[in-house]
């Protein structure tokens, strides 16, 4: 029973999502924008909730609720509160107003659950075209920016120097973040979508030593948890967010705990 | 012939003035220290020079073509980025491994370090990698901004050898901001000291005497001779911390 379409239409859509979330999820983690990533995820619930009330696709509220969050955080950042607590404020408002305005449309046969946690039986085939087309404009973006967005991650200071601008490349990537997000969420859920980002980057990390490397392995990673974390979900009827999240993190333990043996045969 | 220079230049942050009235100019071979308090504008003066930021006022006409090299501040680099020496030096253009290996040399460090990962280098060690950075697109001007900072004082002397050794044999310009006055005393060609404008400039022993240097930097150290220029009739308030000067 494993072998029906809607597996396979979840998959495909899960490997879509894995792919740009591997290389992308570098640069969250090189720098630190994994509370950025739970801004914007919590505000594509609100997306959701504004989809709802005004009557419009769910996939465009949940992409403008995040890029306008994306963007709120740009402008805001540096301007007097410490970016954590900025993050802070706004992930979590977003996160209330979105459950809250859920509720309070009284929408019927909206499983908030789904939202939070991914569920694959969502997927259509309109939403894995919207998936693999964000995708590939992600991927082709990190490819098109990448000595820029490299250099501006190593050393702001740097990159001016070498006529980049610094604060275009935050933006870019704070807007690649926002396009995951928002086509991540039907499949992984607003809760877990950060660690899909984070989990197979930093597995990466300790087994690799450039950052093209590092960048390639966590799509990779993050390809083999969602296609084991999708079966488990389909076999089991589970969430597929946590299913995703798990097989993810069951890697990165392996990978740590074979860094620290290495580590101490060598040492 | 100058390879930049600067006219009546005002820079403002965010509202704020940070600097006025600024002529300068570098020639080809010099070596020229930037002298200053914290928050003296030193930063916003080289950045300004080398095209980062434009001026409110006053023009920075740099020589067509200049190749400028340029060594930041202590950088940290983050040990969740896997980055080797020679994956640093590419950045963003991608050098071959003669080039590399070459740059590793001029900046007195053996060529096998490129393989190695930059968070597991010595702050020396980092800022020789920094100055071979800087050196790889043969640059006729080196910009280093407080380049031994966090450095011990046998490192300090070391890389400020190192950096006179490249200009004699490079023979690029050096520009620098450095608090490591006694050092820099000897080997600078120029000194100019900045606190919002330039309050005096001209050879070390010259500046280390003049009363607004001594104002900001106490008296420990000593010189004879005249200075080239002199500016009497500047105006910034003297709020600083004078007996503190030479934290460096």
């Amino acid at each position: 029973m494993i072998f029906d379409a809607f597996f396979f239409s979840a998959l495909l859509a899960g490997i879509g999502i894995a792919l740009a979330a591997g290389p992308l999820g570098c640069f969250v983690v090189w720098r630190r924008m994994a509370y950025f990533g739970d801004a914007t995820a919590h505000a594509a619930i609100f997306g959701v909730a504004l989809a709802l009330a005004f009557d419009a696709a769910i996939s465009v509220g949940v992409i403008v609720s995040a890029v306008g969050m994306a963007t709120a955080v740009f402008m805001l950042t540096g301007r007097g509160l410490a970016v954590d607590t900025l993050l802070g404020v706004a992930a979590h408002s977003a996160l209330a107003f979105g459950v809250l305005a859920l509720a309070l449309t009284g929408e019927r046969g909206i499983d908030l659950e789904a939202y939070l946690f991914g569920d694959i039986l969502n997927v259509s085939m309109r939403d894995i075209g919207l998936i693999w087309i964000g995708a590939i404009l992600i991927g082709g973006l990190l490819v098109w920016r990448w000595p820029s967005l490299l250099t501006s991650t190593v050393s702001e200071d740097l990159a001016r120097a070498e006529g980049i601008r610094p604060a275009r490349e935050r933006l870019i990537l704070m807007l690649a973040v926002a396009v995951l997000v928002a086509m991540s969420i039907e499949v992984v859920g607003a809760l877990l979508v950060t660690a899909l980002l984070v989990i197979p980057a930093a597995t990466a990390r300790s087994l690799t030593s450039t950052p093209e490397g590092m960048a390639m392995l966590a799509a990779a990673l993050a390809v083999m948890a969602t296609s084991f974390g999708l079966v488990m979900s389909f076999a089991w009827d589970a969430p597929a967010g946590p299913a995703i999240v798990t097989t993810s993190a069951m890697g990165f333990a392996i990978a740590a705990l074979a860094h620290v043996l290495k580590r101490s045969h060598l040492g | 012939m100058n390879l930049i220079s600067a006219r009546n230049l005002a820079i403002t942050l965010d509202g704020r003035p940070i600097l006025r009235d600024v002529d300068f100019s570098i020639h080809a071979g010099e070596i020229v220290t930037v002298v200053g308090p914290n928050g003296s504008g030193k930063s916003t003066f080289m950045r300004a020079l080398v095209g980062a930021l434009s001026p409110a006022r006053g023009t920075v006409t740099r020589q067509a073509g200049l190749r400028i090299g340029y060594v930041p501040q202590v950088l940290h680099i983050d040990r969740t980025l896997p980055l080797t020496v020679a994956r640093f030096l590419s950045l963003p253009v991608r050098r071959n491994k003669a080039e590399i290996d070459d740059a590793l040399t001029d900046a007195g460090l053996s060529p096998e370090i490129a393989a190695q990962q930059v968070s597991a280098l010595s702050g020396g060690q980092f800022q020789r990698v920094l100055l071979a950075r800087a050196l790889l697109g043969d640059p006729q001007l080196l910009v280093l901004d407080e380049p031994t900072k966090g450095l011990d004082q046998p490192g300090v002397a070391a890389f400020y050898l190192l950096v006179e050794d490249v200009r004699r044999r490079l023979g690029c310009a050096v520009l620098m901001v450095s608090h490591d006055l006694h050092v820099v005393m000897s080997a600078s060609d120029r000194v100019i000291c900045i606190n919002g404008h330039i309050c005096c400039e001209g050879a070390p022993v010259a500046v280390s005497k003049a009363p607004e240097y001594r104002a900001l930097f106490g008296q420990g150290t000593r010189g004879a001779l005249a200075l080239y220029h002199h500016d009497h009739d500047h105006g910034h308030d003297h709020s600083h911390d004078h007996s503190r000067g030479n934290e460096a």
